[in-house]
C-alpha cells in the first residue's frame, strides 16, 4: 500500500499550519512554503494519475480496516480531479504572487487549507469524511471570498456563507438517514447495503439520496440552487475566482461519484434515483447561465455566468448516466476548469488596463498591451464557448456524441447547440466592446500595466486547452477507462472491502 | 421517548427554517444555530434510543448504545461551533461595513 495516496491531503495542511505559526516571519516566506507546497502536490497528483490505471487503490487511515475505519480511494477519477486541482492551484497561487497575497492577511494558510479539502473531498472513500473535507475546503473559500475586503465581497460573503452552511446541514440530515438505515457511511459499504434494505425504507432511503442530490447541486450551481454563484464568483479576487473554477467541479464530482456508486443502476429502492432530476436541471442551469453571460453588464460576472453555463453542459454529461456521457464529462470537467479559469485571470487583467472602468463592458480608452490581451482574450473566448481548435470543441462534440443513444437526444442537442451559439455572441460582444469600441484621448487614472508574468500564466493554462486538443486520443482513452471504473462498481467495492464482500452481496453489473 | 424526541427535533427544525427565511442576519444565524441543534439531535438519535444500557463496550453487557453516532455528533458539533462565530463575526463586519443588517446588505425601498 503506497502512502503516496494521502500526501496531497496531509502536505497542504502541514504546511497551513505551519504558515500560520509563521505568520509574523515575511511574505517572503509564506510564499516560498507555499509556492513549495503546491508545486510538490502537483507532482504527486500527476505521479497518481499515471499510477491510477493498475486500478483501484484503497488507504486505510490509521490502519483500520474498512469498514470500520475511514478509506481514501484512488481510481482515475479522483487522480484526474486531484490533478486539475493542482493545476488550477498553481496557476492561481502563481498570479496570487503578482501582488494579490498582500491585500490581506493569511492568504497562503487559507489556500493550503482549501488545497487540503479540495484533494480530500476527492480521495475519500468514506461519505462522513466528505462532509469533513467539505467544510474544511467551504470554510477556507469563506475566508479567501472575503480576501481583500471590500463591500461586494461581504454583501456577496453573506449569501454565500449562509447557503453553504444551509446545505452542510442538509448534508449532515442524509448522512444520519443513511447511517440511520444501514448502520455505515463508508461508500463502499453503503453500496452493498442501499440495494439490500427491505421495502418499508423506500420512502427514507430516496429521501436521503435526493437530499445528498441537493446538497451536492448547492455546491455545483444547478438550478434552481444556483442564486450565490453569480454574485460570488464575480466579487472574488481573481487568483480566488480562479481557484474557485474548481470548486463547483466538487459538487459535480461527488455526484458523479455517489450517484453511480451507492444509487447507481444495482436494482434497488433508490436505484438512478437522481435520473429523473439531473438532466432537465442541468438543461436549465445551462439555458440561464447563457441568458445570464448575454445579459451581463461586466466581464467578471459574464465570465461567472459561463462558469455556470459550463456546469450546465457538465452535468447534462453526467445526467445521461452512461458510459460515453460520463467519459465526455470527464473530459469536459477538466477543460472547462482550466478554461474558467484563465477567463477569470484574464478579465482581471483587462480591468487592471482599463482603470477606473475596470472591467465594465463600456466604451473606455484602449488598453496599454490591446494585441497581446485581444489576443489571449480571443483563445479563452473560443476555449470556453467550445469553438475549434481547443477542447471546448471536443469536449461538447464528445457530450453530443454520448448523448445519441440516448432518449433524450433532442433536448441535449438543441440545448447545448443553441446556448452554445448565444455564448459565441455574448463573448464576442463583449470583446467587441472591450477591445473595439474604444474612446479616443486620455486614459482615465488608475491605469496600470497587466503584469507579464500574470499573461504568461494565462498563455500557459490556454496551451494546456490546446494541448488536451491536440492529446484527445490519449485523454479520452483515459477517461472511458475512468468511466468504466465508475460504472464497473464491483471492482471499487471489491479494493474497499476485499473479494469476499462481493461475492456475499451477489452484485451484479451495470 | 421516541415522540419526544423525535417533535423535538421536528420543532427545531421547523423553527431554525422560520428564522433562516428572515430578511435579517441575526435571526437567520439563530435559525442556522437551532438547525445545528436539531440535526445533532437527529445523528445521535440514528444509533437508536436505549435506557439504562451500558454506556462501553463490555463483555458481560449484552445490549449497548452505538459509538458511532456520538463520535459523529462530537464531529458535527465542532464544526457547526466553528462555523457559528464565522458567520457571527461576517455579520458584525457586514453591519460595520455596509451600515444595515439585512441580509442583501443593502435596505429593501419602502
Amino acid at each position: 500500500m503506497s502512502h503516496w495516496i494521502i500526501a496531497p491531503i496531509v502536505l497542504p495542511a502541514l504546511v497551513a499550519a505551519l504558515i500560520l505559526l509563521l505568520a509574523r516571519q515575511s511574505l517572503v516566506v509564506h510564499r516560498a512554503l507555499s509556492l513549495a507546497s503546491t508545486a510538490t502536490v502537483a507532482l504527486i497528483a500527476f505521479a497518481l494519475v499515471l499510477a491510477a490505471p493498475a486500478g483501484h487503490e484503497s488507504y486505510w487511515l490509521g490502519d483500520w480496516p474498512p469498514p470500520f475505519g475511514i478509506v481514501l480511494v484512488l481510481d482515475r477519477l479522483s487522480a484526474v480531479m486531484v490533478a486539475t486541482t493542482s493545476v488550477v492551484a498553481l496557476a492561481s497561487l502563481l498570479y496570487a504572487l503578482q501582488g494579490w497575497d498582500e491585500h490581506g492577511k493569511n492568504f497562503h494558510a487559507l489556500f493550503q487549507f482549501q488545497l487540503m479539502g479540495l484533494n480530500g473531498a476527492f480521495l475519500t472513500g468514506d461519505l462522513f469524511n466528505l462532509f469533513v473535507f467539505f467544510e474544511v475546503l467551504l470554510i477556507a473559500s469563506y475566508g479567501l471570498l472575503l480576501h481583500g475586503g471590500g463591500e461586494a465581497r461581504v454583501r456577496a460573503g453573506i449569501h454565500y456563507v449562509i447557503i453553504n452552511l444551509t446545505g452542510s446541514s442538509l448534508f449532515l440530515v442524509a448522512v444520519a438517514l443513511l447511517y440511520g438505515l444501514t448502520g455505515t457511511l463508508n461508500m463502499a459499504d453503503l453500496a452493498l447495503k442501499v440495494p439490500e434494505l427491505p421495502e418499508s425504507d423506500a420512502g427514507l432511503i430516496r429521501a436521503a439520496a435526493l437530499l445528498l442530490l441537493a446538497v451536492f447541486s448547492v455546491k455545483a450551481a444547478l438550478l434552481p440552487l444556483h442564486f450565490w454563484l453569480p454574485g460570488t464568483y464575480g466579487s472574488a479576487a481573481a487568483p480566488v475566482a480562479a481557484l474557485f473554477a474548481i470548486m463547483t467541479k466538487v459538487g459535480a464530482y461527488s455526484i458523479l461519484r455517489v450517484f453511480t456508486l451507492i444509487f447507481g443502476a444495482e436494482p434497488g429502492l433508490a436505484a438512478m434515483v437522481a435520473l429523473p432530476w439531473l438532466l432537465p436541471a442541468a438543461l436549465a442551469t445551462l439555458v440561464v447561465g447563457t441568458l445570464g453571460a448575454l445579459a451581463s453588464r461586466d466581464l467578471r460576472a459574464m465570465t461567472a455566468f459561463l462558469v455556470l453555463a459550463s456546469m450546465g453542459t457538465l452535468l447534462a454529461a453526467v445526467g445521461l448516466f452512461t458510459l460515453r456521457g460520463i467519459s465526455a464529462a470527464l473530459y469536459y470537467i477538466v477543460h472547462s476548469t482550466i478554461a474558467t479559469a484563465a477567463l477569470f485571470l484574464l478579465a482581471e487583467a483587462v480591468a487592471k488596463e482599463r482603470g477606473e472602468t475596470r472591467s465594465r463592458l463600456e466604451p473606455a480608452p484602449d488598453l496599454l498591451q490591446p494585441r497581446v490581451i485581444g489576443g489571449l482574450f480571443l483563445a479563452a473566448g473560443v476555449a470556453v464557448v467550445g469553438l475549434p481548435p481547443l477542447s471546448g470543441f471536443i469536449g461538447k462534440l464528445l457530450i453530443l456524441e454520448g448523448a445519441r443513444p440516448t432518449p433524450a437526444v433532442a433536448w441535449v442537442w438543441a440545448v447545448v447547440l443553441v446556448t452554445s451559439l448565444l455564448a459565441i455572441i455574448a463573448v464576442a460582444r463583449a470583446g467587441s466592446v472591450v477591445f473595439w469600441r474604444t474612446l479616443a484621448g486620455e486614459r482615465a487614472s488608475g491605469v496600470t500595466r497587466a503584469p507579464a508574468g500574470g499573461l504568461a500564466i494565462i498563455s500557459v493554462l490556454l496551451a494546456l486547452t490546446a494541448a488536451m486538443a491536440l492529446l484527445a486520443g490519449p485523454f479520452t482513452a483515459y477517461t472511458d477507462a475512468a468511466a468504466e471504473q465508475l460504472i464497473s462498481r464491483d471492482a471499487y467495492i471489491r479494493s474497499v472491502l476485499g473479494a469476499e464482500a462481493v461475492e456475499t452481496a451477489s452484485s451484479r453489473g451495470w | 421517548m421516541e415522540a419526544l424526541v423525535a417533535s423535538a427535533v421536528g420543532v427545531m427544525f421547523g423553527s431554525g427554517v422560520y428564522l433562516m427565511l428572515r430578511a435579517r442576519t441575526f435571526p437567520v444565524v439563530v435559525g442556522l444555530a437551532l438547525f445545528t441543534y436539531a440535526i445533532n439531535l437527529m445523528i445521535f438519535a440514528s444509533g437508536r434510543l436505549m435506557v439504562g444500557e451500558a454506556p462501553v463496550i463490555r463483555p458481560e453487557a449484552t445490549l449497548y448504545p452505538d459509538p458511532l453516532p456520538q463520535a459523529l455528533v462530537l464531529t458535527a458539533i465542532v464544526i457547526a461551533f466553528g462555523m457559528t462565530a464565522f458567520v457571527i463575526v461576517l455579520a458584525l463586519r457586514a453591519h460595520l461595513e455596509l451600515g444595515t443588517d439585512h441580509v442583501d446588505g443593502e435596505e429593501p425601498p419602502r
